[in-house]
């Protein structure tokens, strides 16, 4: 059993109250940093953990705080990043529905290290029903005296609110967000300048993701220098995994970094192996973004070691035999999974969620779900195949956002690796229909 | 015509707009658009209008927004929305069969709302329930590990609470 910092009490019936989490420990780590840390201290912590942002980008958190703009007066805001939306990704959604206050004492100590005397956690629309949860527990530590003016007698004011978005992928992109924040479209801006230094409304503004902000928490508690004990080499820490697919235990996991990826697959601790004893096709360990690995790349590296759920180790060999531990959504396919329905269905998604500024992202995400429509039913050419990787290839790097890159990778890790499926789509067109393929309703293509 | 907005809409909306310097009230739109769709069903160029009006600003960046952002509705839907994911996990554990399972149920394609005016269906991306698949939303509550027999229950409580009104 490994260490559990975020979710260790999260089965308590009583954790979403204040009087709860109290009474667990909560608001231990404010009360630590109010009575001797200064700001500066608190972000040494953070850097010494090792902590690196768990929305999947992986960059040092604590590097990331030093970035902000102290030089001038304008005020300073920390947004969290609730927008989680990467498929496959369903890890916040627990924190923050069943351990609310964890979330809020984060965000009170970042703000504090970070010199911000308002906050907002912009959270994705669909989950209005946890927006109602934070709120009520804003409420609450506003009358425990966390929240507001001169927070227990510290001289440090915070105000901290929710906000909803209105369904769109993009937003949780981090400029995307901040345009979100000021009420526009969630189109993202050109960086530089970084948010650091001009973000929301021109003024200083660090981006953080719910789980990040939660594990400053027990950073404090324990002491940065005793988190990055925990993991392996620059992965330290615990991650949520978010386990779903053709798994027969999903849900959301807390891992110390370093479990081998076969175990935790396996093991009855975590996923507990494949449903129905099937043989396991493909995993996309890190979210829609991150390449597919093909069950004969998924359990070894390229030197034979065991591959493990880190950072370094699932991005080891790069694209070609690597993927990334991204946001922890981890996807399983069985053998019986379509490799070409699921690129389809993931390309699908990305034309959906393009915001439609940059041209190869706009129209590339389009040309590819179109083609892949075509194969995936039986309309396919020979030639589709390289179309494909041509399309692709003409995205990634060309676009202000990652998002051009996240439609890209797919895609190309899918072809990369299971070309055959492709090719056998195109020279068997009737046998893809057939009910052992997958399921397929007989649908009238519409662009979306 | 001239909107106007419910007492506990208007509280809600000044509420929001309080989040904000005062300078920023635009930042308020995406909630405010949650508020008054709350009320209204749909978001009408009239109640878009009047959104601009309370928030000071111009119709046209209302509209942008409302258009933009898939949970808003600008043409008018049925009472209850069903919203049916249909993104990758949810898709290899049976999300297509749920869909077509509804639309023989409700008589009704993807994309149409039944004759009584009680159900539109909806297909959407991911909404981060994807170890509980299938699922869907329908306002603001997630139906998770979908079966046949539970959605015949959510149906079938919809619609008996909207005889009993």
């Amino acid at each position: 059993m490994g260490r559990k910092l975020l979710l260790e009490n999260i089965e308590k019936p009583d954790i979403n109250t204040i009087d709860g989490y109290l009474k667990y420990g909560g608001y231990r780590s404010l009360d630590k940093v109010l009575k001797g840390m200064s700001p500066d201290e608190v972000t040494e912590e953070v850097k010494t953990s090792g902590l690196r942002g768990r929305g999947g980008a992986g960059f040092s958190t604590g590097l990331k705080w030093t970035f902000i703009d102290k030089s001038t007066d304008k005020p300073r805001y920390l947004l969290c990043n609730a927008d989680e939306s990467e498929p496959g990704t369903f890890k916040d959604r627990l924190l923050m529905e069943k351990n609310p206050h964890l979330l809020i004492e984060g965000m009170i100590l970042s703000s504090y290290a970070l010199g911000c005397n308002t906050a907002y956690i912009y959270i994705r629309g669909e989950y209005m029903f946890i927006l109602h949860i934070l709120e009520r527990a804003i409420q609450e530590a506003y009358a425990k005296g966390f929240l507001g003016q001169n927070i227990n007698g510290s001289g440090f004011n915070l105000d901290l609110y929710v906000h909803p978005g209105a369904g769109a992928y993009i937003c949780g992109e981090e400029t995307a967000l901040i345009e979100s924040l000021e009420g526009k479209r969630g189109n993202p801006r050109i960086k530089p300048p970084f948010p650091a230094v001009s973000g929301l409304w021109d003024c200083p503004t660090i981006v953080n993701n719910v789980e990040s902000i939660a594990a400053v928490v027990p950073i404090i508690m324990m002491g940065g220098a005793e988190y990055a004990k925990i993991g392996i080499g620059r992965s330290t820490g615990t991650k949520l995994i978010s386990a779903s697919g053709n798994i027969n235990n999903p849900g959301v996991y807390e891992i110390e970094m370093g479990v081998p990826v076969e175990e935790f697959i396996y093991s009855d601790e975590y996923c507990g192996g494949i449903k129905g004893g099937l043989d396991i096709k493909a995993c996309v360990p890190g979210g829609s973004s991150v390449p597919i690995l093909p069950k004969s790349l998924l359990f070894k590296e390229s030197n034979g070691s065991p591959r493990l759920m880190t950072y370094e180790s699932l991005s080891e060999g790069g694209f070609q035999t690597g993927s990334m531990l991204g946001s922890g959504g981890f996807i399983v396919y069985d053998k019986q999974q379509c490799i070409v329905r699921n690129t389809w269905n993931f390309a699908r998604f990305y034309h959906h969620e393009s915001c439609g500024q940059c041209s190869p992202c706009r129209e590339g995400t389009g040309w590819m779900e179109r083609v892949l429509h075509n194969i995936e039913y039986g309309h396919g050419k020979e030639e589709d195949i390289d179309l494909l990787w041509d399309i692709q290839r003409r995205i990634e790097g060309n676009t202000i956002c990652p998002l051009g890159d996240a439609a890209a990778w797919p895609v190309a890790a899918a072809i990369r690796h299971f070309r055959h499926e492709f090719e056998y789509h195109v020279k068997y067109p009737h046998r893809v229909k057939d009910a052992d393929h997958v399921y397929q309703p007989e649908m009238k293509y519409q662009t979306v | 015509m001239n909107i106007q907005f419910s007492q506990e809409s208007m509280s809600e909306i000044n509420k929001v707009i309080g989040h904000f310097p005062p300078i920023r009230k635009k930042s308020a739109l995406l909630p405010v658009l949650h508020i008054v769709q709350k009320e209204s069903g749909w978001l009408s160029p009239e109640v878009m209008d009047k959104v601009a009006e309370i928030l000071e600003i111009k119709p046209i960046e209302v509209y942008e927004v409302a258009t933009f952002y898939s949970m808003y509705h600008t043409k008018p839907v049925g009472k209850h929305v069903i919203e049916v994911c249909q993104t990758g996990p949810c898709m290899i554990c049976g999300a297509d069969k749920t869909i077509a399972y509804i639309e023989t149920k409700l008589g009704i394609k993807v994309g149409e709302t039944t004759a009584d005016g009680l159900f539109t269906l909806k297909t959407v991306e991911c909404l981060g329930a994807c170890g509980y698949a299938p699922m869907f939303q329908i306002g603001e509550q997630y139906y998770e590990n979908l079966t046949e027999e539970k959605i015949d229950d959510i149906i079938r409580q919809l619609s008996s609470n909207a005889n009993n009104i």
